[in-house]
């Protein structure tokens, strides 16, 4: 579809791997962080004439 | 063809002279060139009006959904594979159906042979492989594989997969065609050119769904679309809404769409959403080895876990 690679992950965690979990969640935000804001699937404003 | 319709007919009126089934589903002339419709034949007048020719392209496997009756149903190589995937998904029974199996060379692309000829199309004809068309503009005959539905020129299920009767002998089905390769030219673009590609190919989308309602596979009472609480996606013309109408609707599709094409040819702006199913398609294949509707033994790749079913992209 056009969406960068990296910004969208997939991970298994059980309920029980919380360091895996907070381990997880830290690397993928900062991977999404140095992708910069996301441009895509983002609705312009509607333009009010 | 024209001994199909013959021998369909023939074999609808013994099934319901015999009580075997309520009603026939299959396909009467339309009201224009190249549009045959669905018919339900519940009498033997009604049976009269069927026919069978290279405008057959519209899914009828789309109307056995939930059906209670007995029904006789013509089905071509992928009706017969969306009729396994309803039969799959308890959308019908298959002790309801009497399944009368076309043998298909494929269904003739409306768009293009409207495309080809000047002026408006009166009438289309066909002999064995060749396509008669008389315009406005005058007469012109083309060899029938090539005005044929894109999904159909690289079709390797003409034959029906599950049937109870059959009008013809089965046809050779075709081996040498390269069925993934406009799939990838669109994987080996990068994701800005990828993005374009989307963006045009759905710039003319109005949203009137009737790709979703000709489509076998979208049978939800209440399509994501449609639902209002909560709202899954904008119901505006903005391209984000229609893409993601598009995917979204593609993804539900995946392991169980067969590349009818009917989708494709109820547009009525010429859109090929198919490049997004036949994405999916092709991973199935490539995944899991999978190609939907084959057969009635085995369930879909993404309603059943197999120890072995590749993981590489989960971290
Ligand atoms: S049939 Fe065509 S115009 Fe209508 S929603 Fe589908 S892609 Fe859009
Ligand atoms: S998505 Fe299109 S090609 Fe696939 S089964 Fe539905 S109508 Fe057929």
């Amino acid at each position: 579809m056009g969406v960068e690679p990296g910004r969208l992950q997939f991970s298994w965690i059980s309920s029980a791997e919380s360091t895996k979990f907070v381990d997880v969640v830290t690397k993928v935000t900062e991977a999404v962080k140095t992708l910069g804001p996301n441009q895509r699937f983002v609705k312009k404003e509607a333009k009010v004439a | 063809m024209v001994n199909y319709s013959d021998k369909i007919r023939e074999i609808s009126k013994r099934l319901l002279k015999d009580c075997k089934v309520d009603m026939i589903i299959g396909f009467r002339k339309g009201s224009v060139p190249m549009m045959n419709e669905p018919h339900f034949a519940r009498t033997a007048e009604d049976v009269d009006e069927l026919v069978w020719d290279s405008n057959c392209g519209i899914n009828l496997a789309n109307y056995l959904t939930d059906r209670k009756e007995k029904i006789g149903v013509a089905a071509k190589g992928c009706d017969s594979r969306n009729i396994v995937t309803h039969i799959l998904e308890n959308k019908i029974k298959r002790e309801q159906l009497t399944i009368i199996g076309v043998p298909c060379k494929g269904m003739i692309d409306k768009r293009k042979i409207a495309g080809l000829v000047e002026g408006e199309v009166l009438e289309v004809t066909e002999d064995e492989e060749q396509i008669n068309v008389k315009s406005s503009g005058g007469k012109k005959s083309f060899k029938k594989t090539e005005v044929l539905q894109e999904n159909c020129a690289v079709c390797i299920h003409r034959n029906p997969v599950v049937y109870d009767e059959m009008v013809a002998e089965p046809v050779p089905e075709q081996t040498d065609v390269d069925r993934y390769e406009d799939v990838r030219k669109i994987e080996e673009m990068d994701p800005e050119q990828r993005w374009a590609y989307f963006d045009d190919l759905f710039k003319e989308c109005i949203r009137c769904y009737a790709c979703r309602n000709a489509c076998p596979l979208c049978y939800c009472p209440t399509c994501f679309v449609d639902e209002a609480k909560p709202q899954w996606v904008g119901k505006s013309q903005d391209p984000i809404d229609i893409r993601t109408f598009h995917f979204l609707r593609a993804y539900h599709c995946a392991g169980r769409c067969t590349d009818c094409g009917a989708c494709q040819r109820a547009c009525p702006v010429g859109i090929n959403m198919r490049m997004l199913t036949k994405k999916l398609e092709k991973d199935c294949k490539d995944l899991y080895n999978w190609e939907a509707g084959l057969t009635l033994d085995s369930r879909p790749p993404l309603d059943f876990y197999r120890p072995d079913d590749p993981e590489d992209f989960i971290k």
